[in-house]
């Protein structure tokens, strides 16, 4: 064997079609290839993330491609990491992102120092998104794909790690995917996406998964005035903006959640408003860091949750304001900037906006 | 970056615990016996009648290795079979309370969780201790069946079984004393070993037989219900046509083990204690023999040790990498490595715990095979030290 020595590629393969192919990809552009499963939730899952049945399809596809397979336990690190902040975040009354410090913790971070461990440079993952070279630097820009796009949940990625990492489906649409996966015969072709948490199922659901770990408390509805309409068992699972399940009398119009204070120690109190109330001018950031550099008060585009619709608007002294009315952003959730390429240019959280 | 080694290079072999290379004599036997004997035994013409004749020859072998009768041996398709049958045919016949090691195989310690049973914990140097063992059967009411292993599939412990069956008399006297002795047929005399035991699981591929067949002893009067009832056969205690050729080459395997049991404990031991010296001469510090310096006797063919600071993952991607293939604790069924429950119930801290490095010999071991081990795992674990650890 005279080959020319190949950069070693440790792809993640969750077991889906996406990141069989971009196995399939990197194989065919030469690379030597090496597939990882991370072994994450120790408990049930019925959601399609961790299961056996995902390690398997991995595994699976690896022998079909004829590359080897490795399985990575990282549950301690997926406990403390993720499922505890997640819980830890409930009882606080926020709306966390568990996928989004799965993304910071355990794919962009542990696995990164795994593979940096076993010697290898390069990284690759199956994520609809891609890493465009800019005069900044490397930064993370949206997928081919924009129904797809997985930038959002990807915004976490420090630089150092783009620039060793390979996503060889940012550049297709996820029929192309799929195409080049029945193309090859993988078992994964038509696999349905995973869509939720990976450690709630669907059978027993959040709450029945937070009222194992902390105790669920009750609060009062109320609207702006204080009058109490309605009560909540568990204000852990109320985030703003939700209009079911408040044991509201019917026969007004209907009535959303436009804050929720967790009120530690005290009574917990759920308020509910009109549509309008949930429109906001600005959105405090509880936290915010620039990709590379500081665009402070510039006109940029940002999105505020996995699918949502990005809106125009500014970083001015911590917060954002909106160019035009925005709906109200639960305490906990992401919002990420993008320039006018759709490339991520920050990212934070959102902080809780006082009525 | 690393080095990948394909599938057609020649690789160092350290995971005989976890499964041993089929012996040339059980492979022959086996190859034999399947092209000749391939009538269903319970039948009553010549055919059936020559494959019953194997059957009950290799039963006869299997015995005379642990000096039993004949009609103890119940074949089983391993020992994770035997060790169910064992527990919970105790527990299905008799009800009762289950009581076990915390440092069982998980095939022992599954069945005893699930019927709501009582673990006793590890001593520090590995063993079970018979004074603790007392205690817990002293405080339970209706204990009926107690299992300790015999040799403890991760570190190699050696339990004191006839001492450990002692206190079991003495404080359960009702209850059945199982011993899952998958590991120690290579390492031990199981003639004396476990002589005073009333059920004994062993099978075939940790010692040079195929996968797939092994044997529950059961001593005669132990009433069991059967984990798989139907045609009556093994006496009534595992229905299921059966597997003669298997049956013949574990008989085959089992008494070349037994044959070579003096020389291969000298010859292995020394092999394992070369490869312990050697990695504590690199590794210095970073080195703990998990077992081997507590005063616990531990199996000849197995070295487990503990490196500081490392991620077994890591550890054994680089050595699998580099040709060398061993383990740390027990796979789960993902393939993923999860933390040892032998080692925390020893009390060693999930930290330190996941540097677990077994490397365990077996018959086809040789010099060559320490050479390389010590030429490959120094470099790997200097190179996560370098890193954090993996």
């Amino acid at each position: 064997m005279t080959a020319r020595p190949r950069r070693p590629v440790l792809v993640m393969m969750s077991g889906g079609v996406d990141s069989s192919v971009a196995a399939a990809l990197l194989l065919d552009a030469g690379h030597d290839v090496v597939g990882v499963t991370m072994k994450l939730w120790g408990g049930p899952s019925d959601t399609g993330c961790c299961a056996v049945s995902d390690v398997d399809d991995a595994r699976r596809v690896a022998d079909r491609l004829g590359i080897e397979h490795h399985v990575f336990n990282f549950g301690d690190d997926f406990e403390r990491n993720v499922v505890a902040p997640y819980v830890d975040d409930h009882a606080a009354g926020r709306t966390p992102n568990p996928c989004i410090e799965c993304n910071r913790h355990l794919k962009f971070d542990r696995l990164v120092r795994r593979a940096d461990a076993l010697g290898f440079e390069q990284i690759a993952t199956g994520h609809h998104a891609r890493v465009v070279e800019t005069a900044h630097g490397p930064r993370l820009a949206r997928g081919v794909d924009d129904a797809k796009d997985q930038s959002y949940v990807l915004h976490v990625i420090e630089e150092s790690v783009l620039r060793r990492l390979l996503l060889p489906v940012g550049t297709m649409t996820k029929n192309e995917v799929r195409a080049i996966a029945a193309d090859l015969d993988l078992r994964t072709a038509t696999k349905p996406e995973s869509q939720d948490v990976c450690f709630i199922t669907n059978q027993h659901g959040r709450k029945a998964f937070l009222g194992d770990r902390i105790p669920l408390r009750s609060a009062v509805v109320q609207t702006s005035d204080g009058d109490d309409v309605g009560r909540v068992e568990a204000v852990e699972l109320v985030t703003i903006g939700q209009r079911k399940g408040l044991g509201l009398a019917g026969g007004t119009d209907p009535r959303y959640v436009i804050d929720v204070d967790a009120g530690r120690g005290g009574q917990p109190v759920v308020t509910v408003g009109e549509r309008a109330d949930l429109a906001v001018g600005h959105t405090p950031l509880e936290s915010w860091r620039w990709v590379g550099r500081v665009l402070d008060d510039r006109e940029l585009s940002f999105q505020c949750s996995a699918h949502g619709s990005p809106a125009p608007g500014r970083v001015i002294d911590g917060r954002v304001e909106w160019a035009v009315p925005h709906r109200k952003i639960a305490l906990g959730q992401s919002i990420v900037a993008y320039d006018a390429q759709g490339c991520v240019v920050g990212g934070g959280i959102a902080g809780r906006l006082p009525l | 970056m690393v080095t990948i080694v394909r599938d057609e290079a020649p690789a160092v072999y350290l995971d005989h615990a976890a499964s041993t290379p089929l012996r040339p004599e059980a492979q022959a036997a086996w190859l034999e016996a399947s092209a000749r004997l391939h009538a269903n035994p319970t039948g009553s013409h010549r055919a059936a009648r020559a494959a019953r004749r194997a059957l009950d020859d290799a039963r006869d072998d299997v015995a005379a290795v642990l000096d039993r009768p004949s009609s103890e041996v119940v074949f089983t398709s391993g020992g994770s079979e035997a060790d169910n049958m064992a527990i919970r045919g105790v527990l299905g016949a008799r009800g009762g309370t289950a009581v076990c090691s915390a440092g069982e195989h998980h095939a022992v310690l599954e069945p005893v969780e699930r019927a709501g049973g009582v673990t006793v914990g590890l001593e520090a140097d590995g063993t079970v201790s018979p004074d603790r063992l007392a205690d817990v059967l002293r405080a339970e009411a209706s204990v009926s069946v107690v299992s300790i292993m015999t040799v403890n599939n991760e570190t190699g412990v050696i339990n004191d079984i006839p001492a450990l069956v002692e206190v079991t008399r003495a404080c359960a006297p009702d209850a059945v004393f199982h011993t899952d002795a998958v590991q120690a047929m290579s390492w031990l005399d199981l003639r004396t070993h476990v002589a005073s035991a009333d059920l004994v699981s062993i099978t075939g591929h940790k010692l040079g037989g195929p996968v797939g067949v092994g044997a529950l002893l059961m001593r005669d009067g132990v009433v069991l219900d059967p984990l798989i009832s139907g045609g009556g056969q093994e006496r009534g205690r595992r229905a299921g046509t059966p597997d003669v050729a298997g049956a013949v080459a574990f008989a085959s395997a089992i008494t070349a083990t037994d044959a070579e049991r003096p020389e291969a404990r000298r010859r292995l031991g020394a092999l394992r204690d070369r490869l312990v010296a050697g990695l504590r001469s690199q590794l210095g510090g970073r080195l703990m023999a998990t077992v081997l310096d507590g005063g616990a006797p531990v199996a000849a063919g197995i070295a487990h040790v503990i490196v500081r600071g490392v991620e077994a993952e890591a550890l054994l991607f680089l050595l699998d990498a580099a040709g060398l293939q061993a383990s740390a604790a027990s796979s789960c069924s993902s393939g993923a490595q999860d933390p040892s429950h032998v080692l925390a119930a020893m009390g060693i801290d999930r930290m330190v715990a996941q540097g677990s490095l077994r490397l365990s010999l077996g018959h086809t071991s040789t010099e060559a095979d320490v050479d390389a081990a010590l030429a490959i795992i120094p470099p790997a674990v200097e190179r996560l030290t370098a890193c954090g650890g993996g």
